[in-house]
């Protein structure tokens, strides 16, 4: 499967194991919070890479250890859904994350320069939905106003 | 007013170039009439009953004279001849075509205007006092503020998909307020604290809707410098936590009201200490370079007038006379006055501006005013800076436009949504309603002796023509296929801000408007004396008098079974 990261396709090197579903052996497995949680040490030390998928009503301090993943990713349900922008704002300025932070789910081309703005770098687009030209939308809006993770200065200051 | 730089402009130009490559993928099939939807309610694009509708956004209210000849421009070419002005001092236009609107949009965006977030879950156009800038009891211009708080809400990419809409209000008058700011989201209010600095007292939770709700005052004094901050921690609060399962239990009043204010307060509080740096503080310097462009016009230096305004109104020359009483405001220059210009004239549905006429208003904006408008969310226009030895000229310009009715705060001065000629959520019509006020009452003596009494009537409980805070609110409802309506009294949008109660059971169409001519015709009865106002009366004599008139002495006579 391809996803944009940093603005680019590329294959995904981490896979989705969802609950109830083996564990590979090795690679950069994303797992659930329920799943992390249950067995969080054992997870951290068999995955030198390892991803935890949160659905948008859980908050950056319900993931405990979360500064030791590589990948968080945050749930989409519906394209209306507006909770995992912040969730991404809080986990890149108040908590430093510095890892993969992943738009997954109803995740459409027009949003993603505001979930980048907001600290996501990597998505995954609905199946069927062009890559290539969804690229482009990260220089429809290149200006911005107000602050946000990409911006540390608002415009107020940089007049 | 305030004038865009040329970063202010790319950003414009940018999102017009954006949305009509959104409008290109939709007139392609790339995308699907779902997906589109999120695009175009992104830009103010509805689809109503019969075409889509679109919404302009005019910030405060305020329009240059090249603005508003734009606006009747697009009326002319791109639309049936006519806008609409909106309760959140909008324009909107109810018959554009999806492939004209990027033409639109391009136009607008020669005259510094755009459709930005003026529908979808966002930070809406933030409102404000239709007398900013010249109001006498004003203790500051509160649309530097404003344009303050529509530069950091413009895209702003956290807040983009909220549960729900958003809308703020500013004021700057904290003794009168104009603005509705205990019924917004957030609605703040430019107050002095002991030292005599200003800043803003924070009002959070209040609302119309289905649900209404008077707002709570989340911080009674907040410096200007965290404006931003400030705000931007109380949207968050509200984007995490705020419901998202029922659209109609999504607003930030219902979040305010379950976890109670206290709690409220105490997570923005938190959130703000957290994340507030430096860098987010409001620079005096922006504030000034921002408050520049309020900056008062050129006033030439004459005397007072005050002597000369009620000489006019009880000069000889009585339709004159009503208008200056009616329609002119003191202003806080000597020698000026401020103008409502009422577009609630017989036959025309309340707020609808032909393009003619919009024209006229340019002109007379250049004439006499600075070449300047402003909508009020009443759904008129003001003429803020009049010479008041103009006004007779004004007055006789106005009634050769059939714009020089004299009903300004009086009962014809009706306020209403669309209603069901044109909105699909609507139960009932509430335009013929009003045309049926506007005729039946429009007897100059009539309106002078009832005073001050506001109608606001909505075609649904969605309350886009702010029922519950008239002074007498009308209410669409359907009962089982027939448009039936409720009446309330007792509502008010101001400083003493209160919601209207119904005052028995809903009537049908033909029977609505007598209803509310006995309501009156008991008020000119019992009231204390020609001084009480309508809402007064209420407030002093309750629903009793009331239900009387408009029920019998049985007090409630069921129309329908309610």
């Amino acid at each position: 499967m391809q996803i944009i990261r940093n603005r680019a396709i590329t294959d995904d090197d981490f896979v989705h194991v969802p609950d109830g579903t083996e564990l590979p052996a090795a690679g950069k497995p994303i797992v659930t919070l329920a799943r992390y949680t249950a067995a969080r040490e054992e997870l951290l030390a068999r995955y030198p890479a390892l991803g935890v998928r949160i659905t948008p009503d859980k908050l950056p301090t319900d993931v405990p250890e979360r500064s030791r993943l590589a990948l968080i990713a945050i749930e989409f349900p519906r394209w209306t859904e507006g909770r995992g922008f912040s969730i991404a704002r809080q986990l890149r300025q108040r908590e430093g994350f510095t890892g993969e932070l992943r738009a997954v789910g109803w995740v459409l081309r027009d949003q993603l320069r505001y979930l980048e703005r907001c600290g996501f770098n990597a998505f995954e687009l609905q199946p069927g939905k062009p890559l290539a030209s969804a690229l482009e939308a990260f220089g429809e809006l290149p200006h911005t106003y107000q602050t946000a993770v990409d911006e540390p200065l608002p415009i107020y200051r940089r007049r | 007013m305030y004038q865009y730089d040329d970063f202010d402009r790319r950003m414009i130009t940018d999102r017009a170039r954006q949305f009509r490559g959104q409008v290109e993928r939709r007139l392609s099939g790339e995308i699907t009439e779902d997906e589109f939807k999120h695009l175009r309610l992104k830009n103010g694009l509805y689809k109503q009953l019969h075409a889509y509708m679109m919404r302009v956004a005019v910030p405060y209210g305020l329009l240059s004279s090249t603005q508003v000849r734009k606006l009747a421009h697009i009326a002319r070419v791109y639309d049936k001849g006519y806008a609409h002005l909106t309760t959140r001092q909008n324009v909107q236009y109810n018959w554009p075509r999806l492939v004209d609107v990027p033409n639109i949009l391009d136009e607008l965006a020669s005259v510094e205007m755009h459709a930005v977030q003026t529908s979808g879950n966002c930070v809406r156009n933030i409102s404000s006092d239709h007398f900013a800038g010249v109001a006498v009891d004003e203790i500051e211009d509160p649309r530097p503020y404003c344009e303050i708080l529509r530069q950091w809400s413009t895209f702003h990419p956290e807040f983009s998909n909220l549960p729900r809409k958003f809308k703020i209000a500013v004021t700057g008058t904290p003794g009168d307020d104009r603005t509705a700011v205990r019924f917004h989201d957030i609605g703040l209010r430019i107050v002095a604290n002991a030292q005599g600095e200003h800043g803003f007292e924070v009002i959070v939770g209040g609302g119309m809707g289905r649900t209404p709700v008077i707002g709570s005052v989340v911080r009674p004094f907040l410096p200007k410098r965290h404006l931003l901050s400030y705000c931007e921690s109380i949207l968050r609060v509200y984007n995490l936590y705020g419901r998202r399962d029922n659209k109609h239990k999504a607003r930030i009043k219902i979040l305010l009201v379950s976890l109670g204010v206290d709690e409220f307060r105490r997570r923005v509080e938190e959130d703000w200490e957290a994340t507030r740096t430096p860098e987010l503080e409001l620079p005096d310097a922006e504030i000034a370079r921002v408050s520049a462009f309020f900056a008062p016009p050129p006033y030439e230096k004459l005397p007072t007038s005050s002597d000369r305004l009620t000489a006019l109104a009880l000069g000889r020359d009585r339709e004159l006379g009503n208008w200056v009483k009616n329609n002119v405001v003191r202003h806080k220059v000597p020698g000026y006055s401020a103008v409502v210009v009422s577009v609630k004239v017989p036959g025309i549905p309340p707020g609808d501006v032909s393009d003619t006429q919009l024209d006229a208003i340019a002109d007379l904006a250049d004439k006499y005013s600075f070449g300047h408008v402003c909508v009020t969310h009443t759904q008129n226009l003001v003429l803020a800076d009049v010479k008041t030895s103009d006004l007779p000229q004004l007055h006789a310009d106005l009634v050769a436009l059939d714009l020089g009715k004299s009903n300004i705060g009086k009962l014809t001065d009706v306020i209403t949504c669309p209603g069901l000629d044109y909105c699909d959520l609507a139960n009932a019509r509430s335009i013929p309603l009003s045309l049926e006020i506007a005729e039946r009452f429009d007897r100059i003596d009539y309106l002078n002796d009832l005073g001050e009494v506001s109608i606001k009537i909505s075609g649904c409980i969605n309350a886009c023509g702010h029922h519950h805070v008239g002074n007498i609110g009308i209410l669409g409802i359907d009962k089982r296929g027939e448009e039936f309506y409720q009446l309330m009294l007792g509502g008010s949008p101001g400083n003493d801000a209160s919601i209207g109660k119904i005052l028995g059971a809903a009537l049908p169409q033909n029977e609505i408007v007598d209803a509310v001519e006995k309501v009156l015709d008991r008020y000119l009865v019992v009231r204390e004396s020609p001084e009480e106002k309508f809402l007064e009366t209420v407030r002093r004599v309750g629903f009793e008098p009331f239900k009387q008139a408009v029920y019998g002495a049985a007090g409630t006579a069921d129309a329908g079974g309610e």
